[in-house]
């Protein structure tokens, strides 16, 4: 185990060193881009929810649509081919270029010909395959596989690419700039595809009612592929069928923002093969147009799992993918180590796990799928709305199970939950059972923290559980935050308008108690009648390491707990924000309806309540004002990526605000500690990579003076590793009496 | 408040496309100054404006097709909401026409442009089921960012230019 860590470390610095920093620049690129570009759309959450839609009925109604495009396009003169996997499809194309007698083939880009490795088959029957996109054939020069989606050769620089292309080529004059680079790839493919006998395409989408492709491409060179030889193989998998022509309208729309940040791409081409385009034959000195060659088109629609995918009620969400590669590149630790860290075989990204499992397996996931730490940063930049994070947690207890895929659906039918299975490995075993860490390590405390701090303990604590000994550990208090509220001496308000539990999160109730107390005193204050019950702890880290029965069973706890508060008229205030999404979020899989809609309507982030009870009238005079803080009123904020993505962060600065407190936000996506990822031995290096980039925007002229606030515990143990400043709890700043 | 028109022209600008505007009767004339010879192209599907008698070749050989400086072909409908014009497919090698040389004018007519891509899609929605079915979304020049940067001109035009006949006088 220990050894496999080591292993993993050492994959992921390799490709942070080789390749991080063009993948970073290239990605915060597009992922600006795609926030900037959504922004122009009117009504963008209408355009997703129309994408999902037709995706959604598409999948539904499969087979038939599948039948459908096989009847149209041999209607309009092509030829269909479902073809069962990789084997069957590469076979079906290979028996075509033999019949052709071709000897060149040209290929416009294709991630599901990368999937099936067409390529290879091809060669094996004798061709000579060009791809024609520049990215790929990058790739193909310097015979590497994609790094993204969209942009496949991102790893790599202008400098890079331009050594590999003088060594390859040996071209008369040096290859320096991008132009030179450019002119230098169209004119050598751009011969190879004047000579091409067969033209191979993938297809972003296809429709049913009128067999029409849709090409999404910036270069032409997909037009050229399509347009020039007279033999046309498209092939694509069975899910980019869409029932009509209009259906294309809202994707259209969606896909280049999501993707790269343009509004749309140069071109957009919508065929309905065989094309009315005369082929070219280079050869020939006559007219194009009299040319009476005819067309030859075949599409090859695709299994390879995804039929399966549709019967897996987990996965098959899987299947909306438009492949716009925005789960990549609004993911903190994909911008770090690019697809060949977070990526498979074939695909890479958030939505890579799905995918892999899907097509190739679920072992093949096996290298990547931990690094999706449920930040949940991607599922806002979807365009078909696919809830990525659950996807990955599913595949992650499936591979704890070693269950066969999609056999195991016990969420749905209510198998009864049982132990994680024995061979699990001990490093999520731990982590999934923090509850019971801290309840041990804060009963015994302070012999606990100190006993852990030791360095053997540490050094054994890294060797056994993969704990990493650069991390500080959590330390525990032995008066938890439940204790102390049981304990006080105030007499309970009588009448009080509003009535709140403070939810006591493992974090608050055994190791950061000051800002439960804080929370308090501020409710208090604002005159919330308050009562911190024992309850059970979320199941946010179980779930975190795939560990959902675990999990569930947590969720059904805190339900019982909570019901009696709620029935009373309670309200429900979270002060880790990571427990806050598992109650509005993660219990939505894991509860009946009635169940989860009862607490996660009445549930609160505790500045979301505060700015709430102050709307409606509550007086903030016993609140602590800017003016009276000892830290003075610059405040840098950094908001939970999960907050962020719950719409929640808004209310922690309208409230500093309100309190005479100027605060600046930061503008990443995470701060790469992530609940238990960043204490993980083989990735502690990618999560201190991500986290520099928090740490960047903190110092630099404007916030480097500023006092640094963050509303989750994670956020607060990075930014105390990454700055001089100690960070601090936002409620620290506004209770009462400046409790701490 | 920007006519449609005027907010065509300003998105066509906003992707690196030229645009002249002119009248039926003074097409030739503005043809003729935005044209790079050799020019092939492809015969407009228009009635009161043709590429007949003009310097662009309509039948290029393969020859032509390669030694082409411009290419002229027209555009069936513009949106304006993007400055995306539907290049056409045609027999006559209009896709081709467009795709090869360096530049590619495009020749759309004010009574083509629709506001937005839905509407674009309802035009083109009943001309695809009624078998007509190949058009190309075409905005601005080709482009990649592959090579470390935007560059323009890659398998397709590295320059495009839109001129746009406005009605005719009734």
């Amino acid at each position: 185990m220990a050894s496999e860590r080591s292993r993993k470390a050492d994959r992921i610095r390799q490709v942070m060193a080789t390749e991080g920093d063009s993948v970073e620049r290239n990605t915060r690129g597009f992922n600006e881009g795609r926030y900037e570009s959504v922004d122009r759309l009117d009504d963008y959450d209408a355009y997703k929810d129309r994408a999902r839609a037709i995706k959604e009925d598409a999948i539904e109604r499969l087979p038939e649509l599948i039948e459908q495009v096989r009847a149209t396009v041999e209607d309009n003169g092509g030829t269909v081919y479902v073809a069962d996997d990789a084997a069957d499809a590469n076979r079906y194309v290979r028996e075509l270029a033999r019949e052709r007698n071709a000897e060149t083939v040209v290929k416009s880009k294709s991630m599901t010909t990368e999937e099936i490795e067409l390529n290879d088959a091809l060669t094996a029957e004798g061709c000579a395959v060009w791809e024609t996109d520049l990215g790929e054939f990058v790739l193909q020069v310097a015979d590497e596989a994609p790094s993204h989606l969209v942009a496949p050769a991102i790893h790599q620089s202008r400098e890079e690419i331009a050594a590999l292309f003088n060594e390859y080529f040996d071209p008369d004059t040096e290859l320096e700039t991008a132009e030179e680079l450019t002119a230098f790839a169209r004119e050598y493919l751009g011969e190879r595809i004047e000579d091409a006998d067969i033209g191979v395409t993938g297809a972003n989408f296809v429709t049913a009612d009128t067999g029409t492709m849709a090409l999404v491409t910036s270069e032409g060179n997909a037009r050229k592929t399509v347009a020039v030889p007279n033999t046309h193989v498209a092939v694509a998998g069975v899910e980019k069928i869409v029932p009509t022509f209009e259906d294309l309208q809202p994707f259209v729309e969606l896909i280049a923002r999501s993707g790269t940040g343009q509004d749309i791409t140069a071109y957009v081409s919508l065929f309905s093969p065989p094309v009315s385009t005369p082929p070219v034959d280079f050869d020939d000195d006559g007219p194009i147009a009299d040319d009476s060659a005819e067309r030859d088109f075949h599409l090859v629609l695709l299994d390879n799992g995804r039929m399966d995918m549709r019967e897996d009620d987990q996965l098959r969400e899987t299947l909306y993918c438009i492949r716009c590669s925005a789960c990549a590149n609004s993911c903190a630790n994909f911008r770090s180590v690019g697809g060949h860290g977070f990526g498979g075989e074939t695909y890479s990204g958030g939505i890579a796990t799905g995918w892999e499992a899907g097509v190739h397996g679920r072992e093949s996931t096996d290298d990547f799928n931990d690094l999706c730490t449920g930040c949940s940063r991607c599922v806002e930049q979807c365009p078909v709305k696919i809830d990525i994070p659950w996807i990955n947690t599913v595949v992650r207890d499936r591979r704890n199970r070693g269950a066969e895929d999609g056999r195991f659906d016990f969420l749905v039918e209510g198998l009864t939950p049982d132990e994680e299975p024995a061979g699990m490995d001990l490093q999520k075993r731990f982590f999934g059972n923090f509850a019971t860490l801290a309840k041990l390590g804060s009963a015994t405390a302070p012999v606990s923290n100190l006993a852990a701090d030791l360095l053997p303990s540490r050094l054994l604590m890294e060797q056994v559980l993969g704990v990493d000994r650069r991390r500080n550990l959590p330390t525990f208090e032995r008066e938890t935050f439940v204790e102390w509220f049981r304990n006080r001496d105030v007499p309970r308000p009588v009448g009080a308008d509003y009535h709140a539990v403070v939810y006591p999160d493992l974090y608050t109730n055994y190791i950061r108690t000051d800002r439960g107390k804080a929370a308090v005193r501020t409710l208090e204050a604002l005159g919330v009648a308050v009562e911190v019950p024992d309850v059970a702890a979320s199941g946010r880290a179980p779930l975190s390491q795939g560990m959902i029965a675990t999990a569930q069973e947590h969720a059904e706890r805190v339900t019982a707990d909570l019901e009696p508060y709620l029935e009373a008229g309670y309200d429900v205030v979270a002060i880790e924000p990571s427990d806050l999404a598992m109650v509005r979020g993660g219990y939505e899989r894991l509860l009946d309806a009635e169940r989860y809609e009862a607490l996660a309507e009445r549930s609160y982030e505790v500045f979301e309540y505060v700015y709430g009870l102050l709307e409606n009238g509550a007086d903030p005079a016993a609140l602590t004002h800017a003016e009276n803080a000892d830290g003075g009123s610059d405040v840098a904020y950094h908001s939970h990526c999960q907050q962020r993505t719950l719409g929640l962060e808004s209310y922690t600065t309208a409230v500093l605000e309100r309190l005479g407190y100027d605060v600046s936000t930061s503008d990443v996506e995470c701060c790469g500690m992530a609940g238990s990822f960043g204490y993980k031995r083989e990735y502690y290096e990618l999560s201190m990579d991500v986290g520099d980039r928090l740490r960047e925007q903190f110092e630099t002229p404007a916030a480097a003076d500023r006092t640094v606030v963050a509303s989750g515990t994670s956020c607060l143990e990075q930014l105390d590793g990454l700055l001089a400043r100690h960070p601090r709890h936002p409620l620290s700043l506004i209770a009462p009496n400046g409790s701490e | 408040m920007e006519t449609q028109l005027e907010t065509f022209e300003t998105n066509l600008r906003s992707v690196r496309t030229a645009v002249t505007q002119t009248s039926p009767a003074a097409f030739r004339d503005a043809l003729a100054d935005v044209i790079d010879e050799p020019a092939i192209g492809a015969p407009l599907p228009f009635e009161a404006i043709t590429l007949e008698g003009t310097d662009v070749v309509l039948e290029p050989t393969p020859e032509q097709l390669r030694e082409a400086a411009c290419g002229v072909t027209a555009a069936t409908l513009g949106v304006a909401e993007y400055g995306t014009v539907v290049l056409e497919s045609t027999p006559a090698g209009a896709e081709l026409a467009g795709l090869f040389p360096d530049r590619h004018v495009i020749v759309v007519r004010e009574r083509d442009l629709v506001d937005d891509m839905a509407t674009a899609f309802e035009r083109l929605g009943e001309r695809f089921r009624n078998g007509d079915g190949d058009a190309v979304l075409a905005t601005g020049p080709s482009a990649t960012a592959d090579m470390g940067e935007l560059v323009y001109g890659v398998h397709g035009p590295q320059e495009t230019h839109a001129v746009i006949v406005e009605d005719a006088e009734e």
